[in-house]
């Protein structure tokens, strides 16, 4: 225990358990959604998040007091948590929902967020989570969590620096055309980009080491929040087929090719 | 039929003498930058006319801003009212800082049914905000939509999965506000159309005590067309091998081709190119008339950022790339040999 006054930094990162990127998905036949019998494993944002909060212990020390991981999902999602504790992430909290029930949306999720961390007694200074999941695609509850909370927010971010001192983060963000640097003051939410690192993989040990740290089983309705979707999603369709494989054999009939489309009428 | 209404809509409007269903009235956030629209906000404002009824667009920015822009999105077809705000606060539009300025304007009493933008970084980390403080959901990068006024409900279609599926999902009459961001490859920009809107000032709502402050933006230069709206495109994989490589053969044919140059992951990461050039599901999302893929395998996270395109030109040497199971023009060969000898060619 350090004598200091100051309050050291809890960092809370929320992860969910998706379908492998490398898997090519397929749609159910009855247009319900897509067959999930699949190989899943930690949305790739959500690695990069876990990486980035046990990167700043790493650098931060001891000022960084807790690393804490949370997903809402069925019960296979435990295991999205052990391979976040695997990578460093000191505990974790399961919002379990059964494995009928339909997706949570993103204001669901972030509503359940809010609720988990005003329940932190230690508080929470900064939550790092993926800027998307790769099957939905939403890209919304960083900043529904947020505008919730009514705390600032950096998206999309690169690089993140954290001043403990200063309670302050400086955040390189991915814009369009380009990149824009801010500062916030913390408690702060960052959702992060590809760039900004590189996730580890779990050494063996430290997946051994992982199956001792405390998880904690919440429900919804612990949380006293109702995940019952509010768009509803009536169909999940194959996108419509390319008819692709036109091979030529040399560039003078890919050229051919390129002026029939009339690509090269005005050169 | 739901097209018959859109379309009565279109015309002048005429006050109906019964007071239930209130016609669909969307407010679209038009983004903009060095004094000019962004494309993307004039694509949103096309999807926000197929809600078949009144579209009121909004310029934040500085006063300055505000001033160069408001004289063009006045002449912005589709439009039939305009909202602007101005503020030092608001330049650069962060979103704790115009978050409180949209809430204000679609607060309790607001004409505001929908709210749209396009699916761009900057509206990507604002609406979503609004829409939580507001306690409604969002529908992100929308393909398609249709509003059917009589029940309140929006359906559209958007792609997850890195576009390997569509969902089509319903926004019913229980979401009383409605936020969707769109996908501008979807939706051709509308354009001015000569007749002028009136603007309407709004109050500036804003933020007292400590704001995240923005330190610096960083622009990548470049004379070639915008990526997202270009109708050519370029793009080049890790076989370009590095960044001067990269540039030395795919300038050339994007000069001969009056084209935008774009990268796969594999060449952003690997440092061969820009970031903001990246196609693709975690980049941007492209659908020119032509994209040329050279030394891109195609993989699926790719594919999801052009696959709309409509014409696909790929050089690959591996004949087995998934790259060539979507080109249209397939060309099984060393990119080094072929491209200078595609220049030459185009030239002629």
């Amino acid at each position: 225990m350090r004598p200091t006054p100051a309050r050291l930094l809890n960092i809370l990162v929320p992860v969910k358990r998706t379908i492998d990127y490398a898997v090519k998905i397929r749609v159910n036949p009855d247009q319900k959604g897509v067959d999930l019998n699949v190989k899943h494993s930690m949305n790739p944002f959500d690695e990069i998040a876990v990486e980035e909060a046990v990167r700043l212990r790493e650098k931060l020390k001891d000022e960084i007091k807790s690393i804490k991981v949370v997903t809402i999902g069925p019960p296979k999602s435990i295991e999205t948590l052990r391979t976040a504790l695997a990578m460093g992430a000191d505990s974790a909290i399961h919002v379990e929902i059964p494995d009928s029930a339909p997706a949570p949306e993103p204001l669901g999720v972030a509503k359940a967020l809010r609720a988990l961390i005003e329940k932190q007694k230690d508080g929470v200074d900064l939550v790092i989570m993926g800027k998307q999941a790769i099957d939905d695609d939403a890209g919304q509850t960083g900043q529904m969590l947020a505008g919730l909370m009514n705390w600032p927010q950096a998206t999309f971010a690169s690089k993140l620096v954290v001043d403990p001192a200063t309670k302050e983060a400086n955040v390189t963000q991915e814009i369009d055309g380009g990149l824009q640097e801010v500062k916030a003051k913390l408690p702060l939410i960052v959702t992060t980009d590809l760039r900004l690192n590189e996730p580890r993989y779990a050494s063996l040990p430290n997946i051994m080491k992982a199956k001792k740290k405390p998880i904690e089983k919440v429900s919804p309705a612990d949380l006293g929040i109702d995940l019952t979707p509010r768009l509803e999603t009536i169909k999940v369709a194959e996108p419509p087929k390319r008819q692709g494989g036109g091979k030529v054999e040399s560039v003078d009939e890919l050229v051919a090719k390129l002026k029939e489309a009339g690509f090269l009428s005005k050169s | 039929m739901l097209r018959n209404r859109s379309l009565a809509a279109l015309k002048p409007v005429v006050f109906r003498t019964y007071a239930t269903a209130v016609g669909p009235h969307a407010l679209v956030f038009l983004e903009h930058r060095g004094g000019v629209i962004d494309s993307g906000s004039l694509s949103a404002l096309a999807a926000a006319e197929k809600l078949g009824g009144q579209v009121t667009g909004l310029v934040v920015g500085s006063a300055d801003e505000v001033t160069a822009v408001l004289p063009k999105a006045q002449k912005l077809k589709g439009l039939t009212g305009l909202l602007h705000a101005s503020s030092p606060q608001y330049a650069p539009a962060l979103p704790e800082t115009v978050s409180p300025l949209l809430e204000k304007i679609l607060s309790d009493g607001s004409p505001f049914t929908h709210v749209v933008s396009a699916h761009s970084a900057s509206a990507k980390a604002l609406l979503p905000r609004v829409a939580a403080k507001l306690d409604v959901p969002a529908v992100s990068d929308i393909t398609s939509l249709e509003h059917d006024a009589s029940s309140n409900s929006t359906t559209f279609t958007r792609p997850i999965y890195a576009g390997n599926a569509i969902a089509t999902v319903v926004a019913g009459s229980s979401i009383p506000l409605k936020f969707f961001t769109v996908r501008s490859t979807a939706f051709k920009a509308v354009a001015a159309d000569g007749s002028e809107v009136e603007a309407k000032s709004v109050e500036p709502a804003e933020v007292s005590g400590p704001v995240t402050e923005h330190v610096r933006t960083e622009l990548t230069k470049s004379d070639r067309p915008e990526l997202g709206s270009a109708s050519r495109i370029v793009s080049g994989g890790r076989a370009l091998k590095d960044a001067q490589t990269f540039n030395a053969t795919l300038e050339p044919l994007a000069d001969a081709l009056g084209a935008a140059i774009g990268a796969s992951r594999a060449a952003v990461d690997a440092g061969y190119a820009d970031n903001s050039l990246q196609v693709g599901q975690t980049g941007k999302v492209v659908a020119p008339e032509l994209y040329v893929a050279l030394g891109i395998s195609g993989a699926i996270q790719h594919l999801a950022g052009m696959k709309d395109s409509k014409l696909i030109v790929a050089v690959n040497k591996d004949p087995d790339a998934p790259i060539f199971q979507v080109a249209d023009v397939g060309l099984v060969a060393d990119l080094f040999e072929v491209v200078p000898e595609l220049v030459e060619k185009i030239k002629q």
